[in-house]
């Protein structure tokens, strides 16, 4: 049996002095997320696929593929976040979480990935090893 | 995100032999293999494919289980993590965010 803790992930926390109700606007709305986050045509419906944009980096292009897998208004909003290329593909899940507090709201955002003992999972189920070795393969003879 | 450290750097040039990958591939996919099953499907010999373990196993991404006289050797995918350290960056990168959504927030109540 595999534990919960081989799968790689990344949590930031912080209490935000403005109500659940506010921050979820800037969470959702794609013109209030350009200013905090980047580039969107994100739409607030379950099934939804949408980039993220920013500035081409390195190999990169700076594109994040996205796809709203839940959501509940002012509570949670769940959407995958995959990004890169090759043995870089990073496949992963955003979610954010908003808790009410006496002060305003506790934001929490979790972004959790791929298992890394697990070859299948490693590139997420559409991302087979063939593919990974193919795209390795490829860097490798542009890198040299 | 970052300059390749000298971990990575070793992973690609372990990976980089195009034979030597086609045996970890094979491992990964195909589970715990003693080095004869591996030569039957590697198209060379049995002492180059035991060179090539050599290597894999070097660089972590091969473990190999002694049992009797054979040694069965299995896939440590978990050692190509550091190709894919995103979490260290991606952590910085949500502080970042977080921070810009703060002065947003204080933006909007004007």
């Amino acid at each position: 049996m595999k534990t919960p803790a081989d799968t790689l992930s990344v949590v930031v926390e912080r209490d935000i002095a403005h109500p659940p109700e506010k921050l979820w606007r800037a969470l959702t709305e794609p013109h209030l997320m350009a200013e905090w986050l980047m580039q969107n045509d994100f739409q607030p419906a379950v099934g939804r696929r949408f980039n993220l944009r920013t500035a081409p980096y390195g190999k990169w292009n700076g594109v994040i593929d996205c796809e709203v897998l839940a959501m509940e208004p002012r509570k949670s909003l769940t959407y995958s976040w995959d990004s890169g290329e090759g043995p870089l593909r990073v496949t992963s899940v955003v979610t954010w979480t908003l808790t009410p507090t006496a002060a305003g709201t506790h934001l929490r955002m979790e972004q959790s990935g791929f298992r890394s003992d697990q070859p299948q999972n490693f590139q997420g189920a559409k991302y087979g090893w063939q593919q990974f070795f193919a795209n390795l393969e490829k860097m490798l003879a542009r890198t040299e | 995100m970052k300059e390749m450290t000298a971990v990575q750097d070793a992973l690609f040039r372990t990976l980089a032999d195009p034979t030597r990958r086609a045996i970890f591939e094979r491992l990964c996919r195909g589970g715990e293999q003693t080095v004869r099953v591996l030569t039957d499907h590697a198209g060379i010999s049995q002492p180059a494919v035991s060179k090539h373990l050599g290597v894999l196993l070097q660089a972590g991404l091969v473990r190999g289980r002694h049992e009797g006289r054979q040694t069965h050797y299995s896939a440590q995918p978990g050692a190509l993590a550091p190709l894919v350290d995103w979490t260290g960056s991606m952590v910085g990168f949500w502080q970042r965010r977080f921070d810009s959504l703060e002065d947003l927030l204080k933006r909007m109540d004007q």
